[in-house]
C-alpha cells in the first residue's frame, strides 16, 4: 500500500503546490485545516520550505538552492537583506543575534524563522536575481553540488560547471522528474581532488579519460546509489559507465527516470536509490538503464583519478582537504576561501561579505561542502588589500585547525529530526579545543563533525571525528549525549567512521577528544595523519583510546533541548512558547 | 471517531490528528524480555517503526538501544499516549512502560 506521503503527491505536488502556497500565504497560517498540516507541510519542501519543529508552529526553514554553491554577482547581497527582513524570530541565538545565513553541506543557502504570509514577497525578490528555493527539499532534484572551484580551479581535468547548470536547467520544474520516490541528490565533478565528494551521492558524475576511436576523451565515469543517512551509510557503486560532457544530462534523466519508476513507493525508509542498488547491484542497475531508460550504447567506465582525490581524505597527498586560503586560479586571479565556523554568519556578515566580494573580486561568492565561502576572481594586486579587511579576522582564510575542521547540521534550534543541540555547542567545543588542546606537529588539518541524529546533515560518518546525537543519563538524569566514531573520510578508498564509543554524554566529549589526541601524539609513527593512525590500529584499543572525561569545558545545553520552545530563550518551556504567531510575530489566539 | 495516525519526519515523529506528538530521542524504560537480557531496559528511542492503537491507547514499536547493555533492537508494542475527546494524551514516558499484545485496530487507525 502506497505510504500517505505518496497519497499526498499524487494529489498535488511538483509545480501546482505553488498556487495553493500562495493562497494560504495570502490568507495567513490559519487557513491550511488542521487536518491537513501533515500533507501541506510535506508538500512545501518541494519548494524549499520545512516547518519547524514543535514549539515554532507557523515558522519555516527556507531552503535556497545555489547549484555547484555559486552566487552569481548581485545575489549574495540580495540573500543578506532577505534574511534581515524575514529570517528574524520571537528569540535571539546567543552567538549568532538575530538573523543569519546558513551555508549548507550541500552547497546550499537556509534561513530560518520564515513566515508563511511573507513567502510570496521573499520569492519574488529572489526571482529578480535568479534564485530559487525550487526543489531545494522534497522527492526530487536537490540543489546539485560539485568541487566550488569549478571553471576556476588550475589543475582540474574537466570544467564540470556547465555540466552542472545544464542538469540544473533541464531538471528543475521538469514535470517527468517532478515525483520521485524520494530525494535525488547528485554530484558533478571534474577536479582531480574530489571536491564534489560524489561517493555520498544518488548519482555521481566523476572526472575519468576514455579512449574513443582512438582518442583520449575526457567526461565521467558514473556511480549511483551514496548516501549517509539512517545507519544505512552506503558508497556509491561504479556502474562501469563513462559519459561524455554533452551526454551527461541525457544518462542522469535516463539514471532518475529508472529511479522514478523502479523506486519502492510503499516504505520510504526504503525508497532511496542505494536500497535498489542493494538489491539489484551495478550489473543489474547498468542493464536496465541501457536497455530501458538510455536510447544509445552507454561506452563502459573510463580511467578515473581517483587515486588523487585528496578532498575531506584524511591523507597528506599534495591536494587540499578544503578550499580555505589564498589560491590562484587557472586564469591568473585568485579566490580566498574563508572559513565560516558551522556554517553560519550573521546577517550584517553576509551584507559585508557581497560588499567585499564586489569591491575586490568579480562580486560572485562560491559556497563549499565545508559550510566555508569562497571570494572568486580576486585580481593579484587586490589581495593584499582584501586581506587587511576586518571581515576576515571573525572568516579567516588561515584559521586554526579545530576552526576549520568544524561542520555541524542544525539541530535541536529548530528542526524535527535532530535529538541534540549542535551548531552552538560545535563553536563551544572549537574554542574550547582551541583554548585547551595542542595538536601533534604538523596536524593542519583535523576535521570534527557533529551530526544531530542519523540523518547525518552534518556528514558526520566522513570526519576524524564523528560526533552524532544520542541520549544516555548521568547521575540518574537523562542528558543530551553524542556517539563518537574514528577514521571516516573519502579519498581513493573512501571509509565511514567506526562507532567505537557510544552514549557519552556532552559535558565529556571536550575532554574524550583531548585525550584521543594526546594518544595519538604518543602511539604516531612519524608525520602520519590521523586517519592512518585510525587504520593501523585496532577497533578495541581506539575505543580505550577515547577517554571521556570532564573538563574545564561546562555545557550549558545537557538537558532535553528537544523538549524547550527555543533552547536559548530566556523561558524556554513549551508552555512559554508564542507560537504560533501571525505575520508580526505576534501570538495567535488558541483554536478553543 | 476516525484518528490520523502516523509516523512522519523519516520514523522521527508520531502525528496524532496532524500534531506531532511523540518524539525520538526519549529515553524509555519497560520490563527487558524480548528487547535485551536487562531486567529493565533503558532505551534511546532511535525511530518509530509501527503505530497502531488499542481502544484509546496509541501503542508504537520503536527501534532503539539499551542504554545499560547496548543492545540494539525494535520494542513490543508500548503505550505512549491516550484519545480522549478526540485529543491526544501523553502517557509519563518517564515511568516504567507495560508491553501490550499487538493492537487490533492498526490499520483501521490509518487514514
Amino acid at each position: 500500500m502506497p505510504s500517505d506521503v505518496e497519497k499526498w503527491k499524487s494529489e498535488v505536488y511538483g509545480n501546482d503546490i505553488l498556487d495553493h502556497l500562495y493562497e494560504f500565504a495570502e490568507e495567513g497560517w490559519e487557513s491550511i485545516p488542521g487536518d491537513e498540516h501533515d500533507a501541506w507541510f510535506e508538500r512545501f519542501k518541494w519548494w524549499g520550505l520545512y516547518h519547524q519543529r514543535n514549539g515554532q508552529e507557523s515558522y519555516f526553514m527556507m531552503r535556497i538552492g545555489t547549484p555547484n554553491g555559486v552566487l552569481k554577482p548581485g545575489q549574495t547581497e540580495v540573500v543578506a537583506d532577505i534574511a534581515e527582513e524575514y529570517a528574524t524570530g520571537p528569540a535571539s541565538n546567543p552567538e549568532f543575534g538575530d538573523s543569519w545565513v546558513d551555508w549548507t553541506t550541500r552547497q546550499s543557502i537556509q534561513l530560518h524563522w520564515i513566515k508563511l504570509e511573507d513567502v510570496p514577497e521573499i520569492f519574488e525578490k529572489l526571482d529578480e536575481v535568479g534564485l530559487s528555493t525550487q526543489q531545494a527539499c522534497g522527492d526530487s532534484w536537490r540543489n546539485i553540488v560539485g568541487c566550488p572551484v569549478a571553471g576556476k580551479d588550475k589543475h582540474e581535468h574537466v570544467d564540470a560547471l556547465p555540466v552542472a547548470m545544464e542538469l540544473h536547467d533541464a531538471f528543475k520544474g521538469n514535470e517527468e522528474h517532478t515525483n520521485l520516490p524520494r530525494k535525488w541528490k547528485v554530484s558533478v565533478t571534474g577536479c582531480r581532488e574530489g571536491c564534489g565528494q560524489g561517493d555520498i551521492n544518488d548519482l555521481a558524475f566523476e572526472p575519468a579519460t576514455k579512449e574513443i576511436d582512438g582518442e583520449d576523451v575526457r567526461g565521467f565515469n558514473v556511480r549511483v546509489g551514496g548516501g549517509l543517512a539512517r545507519n544505512e551509510p552506503r558508497l556509491a557503486k561504479n556502474i562501469d559507465v563513462f559519459v561524455t560532457p554533452d551526454r551527461a544530462a541525457e544518462v542522469a534523466g535516463g539514471i532518475s527516470a529508472l529511479f522514478r519508476e523502479h523506486g519502492d513507493r510503499e516504505d520510504r525508509y526504503n525508497a532511496r536509490i542505494k536500497f535498489l542498488m542493494d538489491e539489484w547491484g551495478p550489473e543489474k542497475f547498468r542493464r536496465v538503464l541501457q536497455e530501458d531508460f538510455v536510447d544509445f550504447e552507454l561506452e563502459t567506465a573510463g580511467e578515473d583519478l581517483r587515486d588523487e582525490y585528496s578532498y575531506n581524505s584524511g591523507y597528506a597527498n599534495g591536494g587540499h582537504s578544503d578550499h580555505v586560503g589564498v589560491h590562484e586560479q587557472k586564469d591568473g586571479n585568485y579566490y580566498v576561501g574563508l572559513n565560516v565556523l558551522v556554517g553560519r554568519m550573521g546577517t550584517d556578515d553576509t551584507a559585508e561579505l557581497a560588499r567585499v566580494a564586489n569591491e575586490y573580486g568579480s562580486g560572485e561568492i562560491r559556497v563549499t561542502q565545508r559550510q566555508n565561502v569562497l571570494i572568486t576572481d580576486v585580481p593579484e594586486e587586490n589581495l593584499d588589500a582584501l586581506l587587511e579587511e576586518d571581515l576576515l579576522e571573525h572568516y579567516s582564510p588561515d584559521p586554526h585547525p579545530f576552526m576549520r575542521g568544524s561542520i555541524a547540521c542544525t539541530g535541536t534550534e529548530f528542526c524535527s529530526l535532530s535529538i541534540v543541540e549542535t551548531k552552538n555547542r560545535q563553536v563551544r567545543f572549537a574554542r574550547w579545543l582551541k583554548e585547551n588542546v595542542e595538536l601533534p606537529e604538523g596536524v593542519e588539518d583535523f576535521h570534527i563533525h557533529l551530526s544531530g541524529c542519523t540523518a547525518s546533515c552534518a556528514q558526520p560518518q566522513i570526519a576524524d571525528v564523528s560526533l552524532r546525537g544520542m541520549k544516555t543519563r548521568k547521575d540518574g538524569e537523562a542528558v543530551e549525549a553524542l556517539d563518537i566514531g574514528l577514521g571516516g573520510g573519502l579519498g581513493e578508498n573512501p571509509q565511514f567512521a567506526d562507532w567505537v564509543k557510544q552514549r557519552v554524554p556532552v559535558d565529556e566529549v571536550p575532554g574524550a577528544i583531548e585525550n584521543l589526541l594526546a594518544n595519538f601524539e604518543e602511539r604516531r609513527n612519524g608525520d602520519e595523519t590521523f586517519r592512518e593512525f585510525v587504520e593501523r590500529t585496532d577497533e578495541e584499543t581506539l575505543a580505550e583510546l577515547v577517554e571521556p572525561e570532564e573538563t574545564s569545558y561546562e555545557d550549558p545545553m545537557m538537558h532535553n533541548t528537544k523538549m524547550t520552545w527555543y533552547p536559548y530563550a530566556d523561558d524556554d518551556g513549551m508552555d512559554a512558547s508564542p507560537a504560533p504567531t501571525d505575520r508580526e510575530d505576534k501570538p495567535l489566539p488558541a483554536d478553543d | 471517531m476516525s484518528v490520523a495516525l502516523r509516523t512522519l519526519d523519516d520514523g522521527a515523529w508520531i502525528s496524532v490528528n496532524d500534531t506531532r506528538e511523540v518524539s525520538v530521542s526519549e529515553l524509555w524504560r519497560f520490563p527487558g524480555g524480548n528487547f535485551c537480557s536487562c531486567d529493565l531496559s533503558d532505551v534511546v528511542v532511535e525511530g518509530f517503526v509501527e503505530t497502531g492503537v488499542d481502544g484509546r491507547t496509541v501503542e508504537v514499536r520503536a527501534y532503539g538501544q539499551c542504554i545499560a547493555c547496548g543492545a540494539k533492537a525494535t520494542t513490543d508494542w508500548l503505550p505512549v499516549g491516550r484519545v480522549v475527546d478526540g485529543e491526544f494524551r501523553d502517557v509519563d514516558r518517564e515511568s516504567v512502560l507495560c508491553p501490550q499484545v499487538a493492537p487490533a485496530a492498526t490499520a483501521a487507525a490509518h487514514r
